[in-house]
């Protein structure tokens, strides 16, 4: 288990980030524009002040360099738009906010629709069935931009039951609506995942054997179909897990929540470069971190494939 | 009540099971489709006794097990374990009777749970059906069954996909015998297993059926080891009985044209007779059972068959040679 470990950081998870690292640092510079590029006519010798204390004056290759000396220390370097902030500072501000929410939204969603995958299976094709499924396919394929509004019309405007937008640190009131858009897309995948899954499981020769001993149908979803069932919903669940947390975007937007989302758009459109890079590493190293963990689960759940 | 009635274990009466498969035509009007998988068996199983169930693939043989024990729906008529009526109870009411009857499938690792160990998959019939059982006694009932079967005892913490097909199939006996059932139902239990494994699992199935007094029904299309196991046999052809006799009776002295064309099919081991033998080869395909042929089933390809076939249903009723032999057909 260890060696598992050791070899995914040092073999893949390193590469993989420094690669994304790497073509990230460029690709952003690439972009047309800078960060200053914005503010009026500064004196030259102010620019070049400011383009010193933010290393622009070097060459790609050393900013480069001397970004990857900082990385390795832990320092993400200074915000470019937020200038009396770190990207750390900025980072350790917003992703306990974005966690809340994601973390709130993906419980709701791996129960509900795990709920209604299994039972949308275990009634096949009657229309209970046809019902899950007609509102999950509604729910993969309706914006959230679009149930953000109609969802704080109603219950914002209309009913006067929920604030339309504002975070107040999480208090509960302020998290159903954005919780309820963000899980929205995820209850709908993932119901449709499982509903497929646990029938082909439950045609299986070894569900046949369980109910030939003479055990309950409830028993047998319990103990015999719902561990092989899920392995297609856990792979989807780590990048899932990852995407809710950080992907936000729209959400946040919407209804003004200072999370990674909210960071992640002003950095791209201000040309932080700090910013961006370390929010694509944040992710980055989720993403590996996630997908490993799912590699885990899976090893646990069946131990055909547990690691050697 | 008479002696024979007595001793029976499992009384089947005009069993039927029909599935649905869609309609003629895709209005929802149109007539509903049925295929009558098995029409109209009956046969009295008496404890001890092994009944053996013959026939090509599609002949129902499979339906007719798996609705005995409950995994497909009885369409009509009536099957009686030790008096009580199974057909149509409700799965609640299933459970108790679980402990008498078992089933025994065909590929032996897809059968078993790939996620439990050897130890949990034979004792769950046990924790389920009489959860009073203390975790000791599991124990005990385990060891038993898996000495029984021919299991070592450390393999109790290992899992399917680490056996044999031939453990495997130890490990689903050893599953059926866990709750000292009266009746195992054996569908193609050796049919996925190397010849050399095929004997031991037979003659282990042999062992337990004298020691243990169980009454077996096994279902092959391999006629050698029917012949072997069985004290009688039921020829099945699209879901109806042909002929059903002694297992030493129905081959030496076969009646039923259908029966004789399955038993001239089977190569005997010696050269200078297996070149002598006349084979007879049955002339096109099985019938299809959502719409089968008029009168006897069998008349399609039936070398005897005369006009009469086609418009007579032959009832099963005792041959002329007398005994246990019934067979239906015009000719006899």
């Amino acid at each position: 288990m260890l060696k598992f470990i050791l070899r995914r950081i040092l073999l893949e998870a390193l590469p993989t980030l420094l690669i994304l690292v790497t073509v990230t640092f460029f690709l952003i510079r690439l972009a047309p524009g800078g960060p200053f590029s914005a503010e009026i006519d500064v004196p030259p010798e102010v620019k070049a002040a400011i383009e010193a204390k933010y290393r622009l004056d070097q060459s790609l290759p050393a900013q480069y360099f001397g970004y990857l000396a900082d990385l390795t220390r832990g320092d993400f370097g200074p915000s470019f738009k937020y200038k009396d902030f770190t990207v750390n500072d900025l980072v350790n501000k917003a992703m306990p906010v974005s966690f809340r929410l994601g973390v709130t939204a993906f419980i709701i969603a791996v129960i509900l629709g795990v709920g209604a995958g299994v039972t949308a299976a275990l009634r096949q094709n009657t229309w209970i069935d046809y019902s899950v499924m007609g509102v999950a396919m509604i729910g993969v394929v309706l914006p959230n931009f679009v149930l953000a509004p109609v969802l704080a019309l109603i219950f914002a405007i209309w009913l006067k039951l929920l604030p339309a937008g504002g975070w107040d640190g999480g208090r509960a009131i302020y998290m159903v609506l954005p919780v309820a858009v963000l899980c929205q897309h995820y209850i709908s995948v993932i119901a449709r995942i499982t509903r497929g899954s646990m029938i082909e499981v439950l045609g299986s020769p070894f569900i046949r054997t369980a109910r030939a001993k003479g055990l309950p149908m409830r028993y047998i979803v319990r103990r015999h179909a719902l561990k092989p069932a899920m392995l297609p919903v856990i792979s989807y669940l780590g990048p899932a897990f990852v995407g809710i947390i950080t992907g936000s975007v729209v959400v946040e937007t919407f209804f003004g929540i200072p999370g990674i989302g909210q960071l992640f758009v002003n950095g791209a459109l201000n040309r932080d470069y700090p910013m961006v890079l370390g929010l694509t590493i944040l992710i980055g190293t989720l993403m590996i971190v996630f997908n490993a963990i799912v590699d885990i689960v899976y090893g646990l759940i069946d131990p055909r494939i547990r690691i050697k | 009540m008479s002696q024979a009635q007595d001793q029976a274990l499992l009384v089947v009466d005009d069993l039927h099971v029909h599935f649905n498969v869609g309609r003629e035509s895709l209005l929802p009007w149109s007539p509903p489709r049925l295929l009558k998988a098995v029409s109209g068996v009956s046969f009295t199983l008496r404890a001890g006794e092994t009944l053996g169930i013959v026939g090509e693939s599609g002949c129902g043989k499979s339906s007719l097990a798996r609705a005995l024990i409950g995994l497909n729906p009885v369409t009509a008529g009536s099957v009686k374990l030790a008096g009580r009526e199974l057909a149509g109870l409700p799965a609640s009411q299933w459970r108790p009777l679980r402990s008498e009857m078992q089933m025994i499938f065909q590929d032996p690792l897809s059968s078993l749970n790939p996620r439990m160990t050897i130890g949990e998959i034979i004792a769950e019939p046990l924790r389920t059906l009489q959860p009073s059982l203390s975790r000791v006694d599991v124990k005990h009932e385990l060891d038993r069954v898996m000495a029984r079967v021919g299991l070592l005892p450390n393999v109790i913490n290992r899992y399917p996909h680490e056996f044999s097909g031939g453990q495997c199939q130890r490990v689903g006996i050893a599953r059926a015998l866990i709750v000292r059932p009266k009746l195992i139902i054996c569908d193609e239990p050796v049919s996925a297993l190397d010849v050399s494994i095929q004997a031991q699992v037979i003659n282990l199935l042999v062992d337990l059926q004298k020691d243990e007094g169980l009454a077996l029904i096994f279902i092959a299309h391999d006629l050698a080891v029917v012949r072997h196991i069985s004290d009688r046999v039921m020829v099945m052809y699209l879901g109806k009985v042909m002929e059903s006799a002694p297992a030493d009776e129905l081959f030496s002295r076969p009646q039923h044209p259908y029966t004789q064309a399955l038993l001239s099919a089977v190569p005997i081991p010696d050269p200078q007779r297996q070149r002598s033998r006349v084979i007879q080869i049955l002339e096109g395909d099985l019938p299809s059972p959502i719409s089968p042929p008029s009168g006897c089933v069998f008349r399609t390809r039936c070398p005897q068959a005369f006009a009469d076939c086609a418009t007579d249903v032959p009832e099963l009723r005792e041959a002329e040679c007398g005994g246990a032999h019934r067979l239906a057909c015009r000719r006899h």
